[in-house]
């Protein structure tokens, strides 16, 4: 950027905005998605004191904002890694197979609600939620079903699961270790973020404390024994989805990520053990440019603390690597096929904006789990730009863009002023405590919503260009209710074929290591070897860690 | 069903201990007018003088919380439980957000609490009008503990010392400067007074600068002595020793006859503020009056007449050719 | 005074996602109902029971979990068998077409499809509750 300004500049910026002012401008809201205004034009002046070392660097350099790595997608491809599951551990198997036969490189798990809330197949609060909006998982049997004919040392999975993390991940560790993989072989991620529970996602199961200690354990026994793996991945899709800003899904994310960081800290760990493990997961919503400068001020930021005020020495600890999910909550049931199209930019913009992995969702998600169809075509979606559109060719194309680079430091200062809001309030755990963050998403989605209805904010098919008694014909997909009946007598089965005495042993452990102070990673693995079943191993937990309950926060 | 004002029917069923029955009277008397009047006078008489807990104190606290822990005690001491849970109406639309069940969780199918949400409906103190009533009702129903949670803001930490026998006033550390911040007014109608969040930092230092400034208040010898509790409602600490404090204060109002005194004062406040509600509107209802007080408004706009003369000419008209 | 309508919001089952339910909470609220709000987690035995503590004239039920089909129907059981049949059920999430048909054909009054806007769904309960105000 050149200091001096060529001659004649202000005077036609000047005319442009007399110009400007005397025509007429249309009747619309000139502002993104999250309400945040945007000027007609950017120049020169809208980012004079820009630096290119300081604030962009070089791709794979401090701090990072071209992108995480040295060569991005001339290297290789972010992973297209397409989240799913439903109904018993083989009919995700066969989606899976499906899949990966379609040139998806990652596996992406989705659980049911029982084994998200740590509740068995055949548990009373089950009923009616077994393999419905993912797949039933209740012990190491149905992960070995669930992966059948997949190698495990050869692909990386990324398990969508929170509260019960540390044993879906025991339950796949074994089941890679049954294969004969090696857990120091085995690569993939577990969201294991509760603190966006708290906020977000709302899939508890134990107060903040104790949640906080199992994912330390994890941490710790991750970086000793299973090296490839990601601990957390620290997300900001679910804040989106329930109604924040994007400065919001910026901020409280960082702000979750810098809670680990220190309570990894805290419990002992040198933070360039566990750091540069951490990822992220971030919501790829409507507005295009503000996603862009969204996940460059991401990484810009995440640098700069992790170095300064962290001291991380080891340059992977500053990265932001970060998966990316279009924004489901954009998705209409109305004309279902404008889904498509919605989820082509939002992908689009999640790679101009430098994602290791995305998934793209498929149109028919407002009514139902994803068919074959719908899938394919979502799979495809990232295809396309990858193979297609060029703008895989040069790495973060937009950098320099006035408007991007401008909006890329407006957002980093917003999410620094929250950042000092959550300071006075004391952190993440005490600002969850007092409602903060819950309060400001409700709030964001309240206005949204009213602005939609005032038609200030337009959702095609929806509030404009409806079409009168529309019929939706696309194929959904429907899960049997023969599944839970399946999976009911199948979880009871793993119980009778077992060796009880020695699963009975193992799950005794389970109060006393959680008392104590020992790596509970340790013990929960050798209930999972032993075909323990997620509830038992929850319910041992459950005992002395007891269970949250939910504030009151509108 | 919402048209059936069959009072008789639904107090009949009521008497045999139909939950329907009896939240359908509250709506009733929650709505006032006479179908409330007749409900209040058959059941009235059948209420057994249920000991009333009243909660209150800053929004934030953790009330809803305190009042989960010790209703849960409190059943597994085999008390039958009553809880009212007030929330503040909107000024601006008239509705409200009612959400103290959130915290309720477990207590929603234990049949031996019966748990009802009241808006509080422009009542400026903040708490129900008819809060007494409700009360009365649940006490009726075969509660014998009635917990009365406010909303805490306004007056309404005042207007609890009349609905119940025990006031337990929960504070938090962070309270902003704790007792100085306290509204005037707390300090004298609590009974109990509970130090929420007692992992906070300054839950100590806090609980301590509050027994110091209760101690100053000239209490009388043999006079309850409000006790300061540390507790956390969220790790189920202190609750039984609040628990405890709330039976010791019901056992000292009985010894000294303080129980029945209340009893019958708060009954005669109850008797008086319906006598002057009724009062006024019998005036204001009448149309006839109150075009009569408009006509002479005029002269004291006009600043001829006081208005302290006007109401003396009303009165006159009143008693002497209304015969009010 | 006109009658207060009286709503009870309620989350069954494991599903945790409120934003909805929030948001016609507010609406609600803003059209001067007075609204309780169950919190997450809720089976049918603790809806039906605080429906009938609360003396409301509105269910309002939101899932997004699938498990619509176990939980209308057992929650209308359970009025039902309570004696409080005429509590209007309503319902929104993510249902799909075919189901919406059972659901209504079993008595729930109306599933919101996503995208309603909250006017209608104010409309709807005031029209509901209007003859026997």
């Amino acid at each position: 950027m050149k200091k001096k300004k060529a001659a004649g500049i202000d005077e036609a910026k000047e005319r442009w905005e007399r110009a400007f002012a005397g025509e007429p401008v249309q009747e619309i809201d000139f502002t993104t998605v999250s309400a945040e205004p945007v000027e007609p034009l950017y120049t020169g002046d809208d980012v004079a004191a820009f630096d290119y070392m300081r604030d962009l660097g070089f791709p794979g350099d401090y701090p990072f904002t071209r992108g995480v790595y040295p060569t991005m997608y001339r290297g290789r491809f972010w992973t297209m890694r397409q989240f799913s599951g439903f109904g018993t551990p083989r009919d995700t198997n066969g989606r899976y197979h499906y899949l990966l036969d379609h040139g998806q490189t990652g596996l992406s798990v989705a659980f049911d609600m029982p084994t998200i809330m740590g509740y068995d197949s055949d548990h009373p609060r089950a009923e009616g939620e077994v393999g419905r909006c993912g797949v039933a998982i209740d012990s190491l049997r149905d992960m070995e079903i669930l992966f059948d004919g997949i190698d495990l040392s050869k692909i990386t999975t990324s398990m969508t699961i929170n509260a019960p993390a540390s044993i879906l991940l025991a339950f796949y560790l074994c089941a890679g270790e049954k294969k004969g993989a090696r857990f120091d072989q085995m690569g993939g991620t577990i969201q294991n973020d509760i603190l966006k529970e708290y906020i977000a996602q709302k899939s508890w199961i134990f107060p903040p404390e104790p949640s906080m200690r199992l994912i330390t354990d994890i941490l710790a026994f991750c970086a000793d024994h299973v090296p490839k793996w990601n601990t957390i991945s620290i997300s900001g899709y679910h804040i989106r989805e329930a109604g924040s800003t994007a400065v919001q899904e910026l901020a409280f994310t960082l702000a979750d990520g810098f809670a680990y960081v220190e309570a990894g800290i805290a419990a002992g760990l040198d933070v360039d053990v566990f750091a540069p493990r951490l990822s992220f997961f971030f919501n790829a919503h409507l507005d295009f440019f503000e996603e862009i400068a969204k996940y460059r001020a991401a990484r810009r930021i995440w640098a700069k603390r992790m170095r300064e005020k962290y001291g991380a020495k080891d340059p992977r600890s500053w990265l932001c690597r970060f998966h990316t999910q279009t924004a489901g909550c954009t998705l209409t049931a109305q004309q279902p096929e404008n889904n498509i199209v919605r989820t082509a930019f939002q992908g689009l913009s999640a790679v101009l904006g430098g994602t290791q992995s995305l998934h793209t969702n498929s149109m028919d998600e407002t009514l139902a789990l994803p068919s074959e169809k719908a899938v394919r075509i979502a799979l495809r979606t990232q295809q396309l730009i990858a193979h297609e559109t060029g703008v895989i060719n040069t790495i973060d194309p937009l950098a320099g863009s006035y408007f991007v680079e401008a909006k890329t430091r407006e957002m980093e200062e917003q999410a620094e002023a929250y950042f000092r809001k959550v300071d006075e309030l004391g952190g993440v755990v005490k600002a969850i405590e007092a409602g903060f963050f819950q309060r400001e998403i409700g709030r964001s989605a309240y206005e949204y919503q009213k602005a939609v209805e005032r038609e200030k904010k337009i959702v095609v098919g929806v509030n404009r260009f409806q079409i009168e008694g529309e019929k939706i014909e696309i194929p959904i997909l429907k899960i049997d209710p023969e599944v839970e009946i399946e999976q009911r007598n199948a979880v009871r089965k793993v119980r009778a074929d077992r060796d009880n005495d020695k699963a009975a042993r193992e799950l005794a452990r389970l109060p006393e290591a959680a008392r104590g102070g020992d790596n509970l990673m340790k013990v929960i693995l050798d209930c999972a070897r032993c075909y323990c079943t997620e509830g038992e191993i929850i319910d041992g937990l459950k005992g002395v860690f007891g269970e949250y309950q939910e504030p009151a926060v509108f | 069903m919402r048209n059936d004002i069959d009072i008789a029917k639904l107090i009949g069923d009521f008497t045999r201990g139909s939950v329907a029955a009896a939240a359908r009277l509250i709506t009733i008397v929650e709505d006032g007018g006479a179908a409330a009047e007749t409900v209040m006078d058959a059941v009235f008489p059948l209420a057994k003088g249920a000991y009333r807990v009243g909660f209150t104190g800053p929004p934030g606290a953790g009330k809803s919380s305190l009042v989960y822990a010790l209703a849960r005690l409190f059943r597994r001491k085999g008390r039958e439980l009553g809880i009212i849970a007030v929330d503040p109406t909107s000024p601006f639309s008239g509705g409200a957000l009612l959400g103290d069940r959130i915290r309720m969780q477990n207590l929603a199918d234990d049949p031996g609490v019966f748990v009802r949400s009241l808006a509080s409906r422009g009542s400026l103190g903040g708490i129900s009008n008819c809060t007494d009533e409700v009360a009365d009702l649940l006490d009726a129903f075969g509660k014998n503990l009635v917990f009365i949670e406010t909303v805490g803001v306004g007056q309404s930490e005042l207007e609890i010392a009349e609905k119940a026998h025990t006031v337990v006033v929960i504070l938090v550390p962070e309270s902003g400067d704790g007792v100085q911040a306290m509204k005037a007014g707390l300090m004298e109608i609590g009974d109990i007074f509970v130090m929420n969040k007692a992992d906070h930092p300054d839950a100590i230092g806090a609980a301590r600068v509050l027994e110091d400034t209760l101690r100053i208040k000239d209490i009388p010898p043999g006079s309850w002595m409000p006790p300061v509790v540390l507790a956390s409602a969220l790790k189920g600490e202190g609750i039984e020793e609040i628990a405890a404090r709330i039976e010791e204060h019901r056992r000292h109002l009985e010894g000294c006859g303080l129980l029945e005194a209340k009893r019958r004062r708060v009954l005669h406040s109850r008797v008086r503020d319906a006598l002057m509600d009724r009062m006024e509107r019998r005036i204001w209802d009448n149309s006839d009056i109150r075009s009569m007080i408009e006509s002479k408004m005029e002269e004291v706009y006009a600043g001829r007449v006081s208005p302290s003369r006007l109401v003396r000419e009303l009165e006159e008209y009143f008693t002497g050719t209304l015969k009010l | 005074m006109a009658r207060k309508i009286r709503v009870l919001i309620a989350k069954p089952g494991l599903d945790g996602h409120d934003r909805g339910a929030k948001v016609v909470a507010n609406a609600l609220r803003d059209a001067g109902m007075e609204v309780i709000y169950t919190g997450l987690h809720q089976t049918p035995e603790m809806i039906a029971e605080s429906a009938i503590q609360e003396d409301v004239d509105v269910v309002g039920m939101s899932i997004l979990s699938g498990a619509h089909m176990t939980m209308f129907p057992r929650v209308m059981e359970l009025l039902k068998q309570k004696g409080a049949a005429y509590i209007k059920i309503v319902g929104g999430g993510i249902v799909p077409e075919e189901d919406v048909g059972k659901l209504e054909a079993l008595g729930v009054a109306k599933v919101f499809g996503p995208g309603t806007d909250t006017r209608n769904i104010v409309d709807f309960i005031e029209k509901s509750c209007a003859h026997t105000a």
